[in-house]
């Protein structure tokens, strides 16, 4: 499918979001992903996937974090305008999506922009205006780095606990720690699995890794934590 | 019918005089994985050559390193259109291994420890054209590079130069291994650009 | 065994699009090697060139091998046991 850039925003000092404009989308559910296919004048492709930050029909919102040296990203979040056409396919995967109808609790724990499916399931959960239990845990580098940090500030509250976590800088009124998500603080932060929570994590593959790792030995049932890794070593 | 995404490019460079067609030099060394990096102690490696009458010629970490010892200075030409020119590598000549070894077979199959596979003529691996290399630019070679041995058959495509190598059998026909099943192509010269089949 | 370059299975929905009409991430699929049974949006992934090495997240063993050939998509399931698509 063809799709025409919309709008472009920086929205950290290395990411970008982007909405494309592609008709005929059928709507996509919250977590789910679409392939982006760049077609070079000579004809050299290259795909790679982007989740989508967006739910539902009309336009289709992405953040796309730029790897430095990658081939895709810096294109995306540099050269990419108003008026430009990419190739897209979606939307894809059906597992890694909440429901609106799905009642248990809901952990969300997002990495760099592994925040992004993330950033959907809660736009969904606050259009429904859904009782259920959303948490959301999000590490980022420095508060600049975080994608969506002031809608998340303000879908904050009582339908969403939110914890940050900055490896790097807090904001200027920040008085938590500085450092890596940790075992402890993870423990602290996440619903207990007691309550049995559906857990989705997402974002670099070593962050993920580290993650589903400690929810397993914190007594998590694997069966319902999901994730999805972005890539990267 | 693609649609052009106006100023994309890709990552390929200008090709240099000394490339093979299609090839862009790089100055790191990109890892290429196809599955998890197995983890090989020096103390438990071992080699092997098997011929088609079962004999089997075995050596083990200490026995290669009193073989002599070989310093190569080669260019590299990596299938997903890198290549690295001057790279220095220490290892065993395959002409050295083959001393005693008698076979009628002309192709081989490598056969790695993560259970990869690649195919090879013989005449590819000798005469000064292949080695079992354990030190890359003067360091212990990484796992993720193959470590700790890979096979160094630097004329063909890199994915020949089987990482974590483990060990030769002989084969009379030149059947595919792993990556020759999946679409790569039997014998890998990049002056010919034998990328895929 | 460590690797992080790998991605999970969810990665597959557009590249099997084209061979399936439904989600086969969603699918549950039975190794061949260890009997594991699991979702293939589980599967761990690794993309080549034109390619896609899928693997089992519980032996490492090989499910299945997506070639992207300029003509056509061709689907090598040596290593899947067996196949369940929920409705
Ligand atoms: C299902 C799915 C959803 C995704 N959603 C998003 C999204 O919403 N936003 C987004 O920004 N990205 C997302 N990604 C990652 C995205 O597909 C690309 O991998 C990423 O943009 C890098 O592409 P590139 O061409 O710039 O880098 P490449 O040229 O592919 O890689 C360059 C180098 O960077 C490393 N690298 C690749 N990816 C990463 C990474 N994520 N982190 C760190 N290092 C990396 C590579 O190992 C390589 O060494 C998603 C990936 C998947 C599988
Ligand atoms: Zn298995």
């Amino acid at each position: 499918m063809a799709a025409t850039v919309s709008k472009t925003s920086y929205a950290t000092p290395s990411g970008r979001v982007i909405e494309l404009d592609v008709p005929h989308w059928p709507g996509n559910l919250a977590g789910q992903h679409l392939d982006v296919r760049l077609t070079s004048e000579d004809g050299y492709q290259a795909a790679r996937s982007y989740s989508i930050a967006s739910v539902g029909s009309g336009l289709v919102e992405l953040a796309v974090d730029r790897i430095p040296d990658g081939e895709v990203s810096p294109y995306l979040t540099m050269d990419i305008m108003p008026g430009d056409q990419l190739e897209v396919r979606g939307p894809l995967g059906g597992w890694f999506v909440w429901r609106e109808g799905a009642t248990e609790p809901v952990q969300l724990i997002g990495g760099g922009s592994g925040v992004v499916p993330l950033m959907a399931m809660m736009r969904q959960h606050a259009a429904a205006a859904s009782a259920v239990p959303f948490r959301l845990l999000y590490s980022a580098r420095t508060d600049d780095d975080a994608f969506y940090a002031k809608e998340i500030d303000d879908l904050a509250g009582p339908a969403l606990d939110v914890t940050w976590i900055y490896t790097r800088k807090g904001p200027g009124s920040w008085t938590g720690p500085i450092g890596r998500l940790t075992r402890e603080t993870l423990a602290a932060a996440v619903i207990p699995a007691a309550e049995n929570p559906a857990v989705f994590v997402c974002g670099p593959t070593p962050f993920v890794e580290a993650v589903a790792s400690w929810l397993v030995e914190l007594g998590h049932d694997p069966a319902r934590v999901k994730t999805e890794r972005f890539g990267g070593a | 019918m693609a649609v052009i995404s106006r100023g994309f490019t890709g990552r390929r460079r200008e090709p240099g005089p000394d490339l093979p067609p299609g090839q862009f030099l790089t100055r790191d060394f990109p890892v290429l994985s196809a599955g998890p990096t197995p983890e090989v102690d020096t103390a438990d490696w071992q080699f092997s050559i098997r011929t088609d009458d079962a004999t089997l010629h075995t050596w083990s970490w200490d026995e290669m390193m009193a073989l002599p010892i070989e310093t190569v200075d080669t260019d590299i030409h990596c299938v997903t259109r890198w290549s690295k020119l001057g790279t220095t590598w220490r290892g065993v000549s395959l002409d050295t291994l083959f001393a005693d070894v008698e076979t009628t077979d002309e192709f081989v199959m490598a056969h790695s420890y993560g259970g990869y596979t690649t195919n090879l003529p013989l005449e590819d691996l000798l005469d000064g054209k292949a080695w079992l290399a354990f030190e890359f630019d003067g360091e212990p070679l990484e796992p993720e590079h193959g470590g700790p041995v890979r096979l160094l058959v630097p004329h063909l495509y890199f994915w020949k130069s089987a990482k974590w190598i483990r060990g030769l059998e002989m084969q009379q026909q030149d059947e595919p291994g792993f990556w020759e099943q999946n679409g790569y192509h039997t014998y890998g010269d990049p002056w010919r650009e034998e990328r895929y089949s | 065994m460590t690797d992080g370059k790998h991605v999970d299975g969810n990665a597959l929905a557009g590249p099997l699009s084209e061979v399936f009409d439904f989600d086969v991430t969603s699918a549950s699929a039975r190794c061949a090697s260890c009997g594991d049974t699991t979702e293939l949006a589980r599967a761990m992934v690794y993309e080549k060139p034109h390619s896609f090495i899928v693997r089992c997240s519980h032996c490492d063993a090989v499910l299945m091998v997506i070639l992207q050939k300029t003509d056509a998509t061709e689907l090598d399931l040596r290593g899947t046991a067996w196949l369940r698509a929920p409705r």
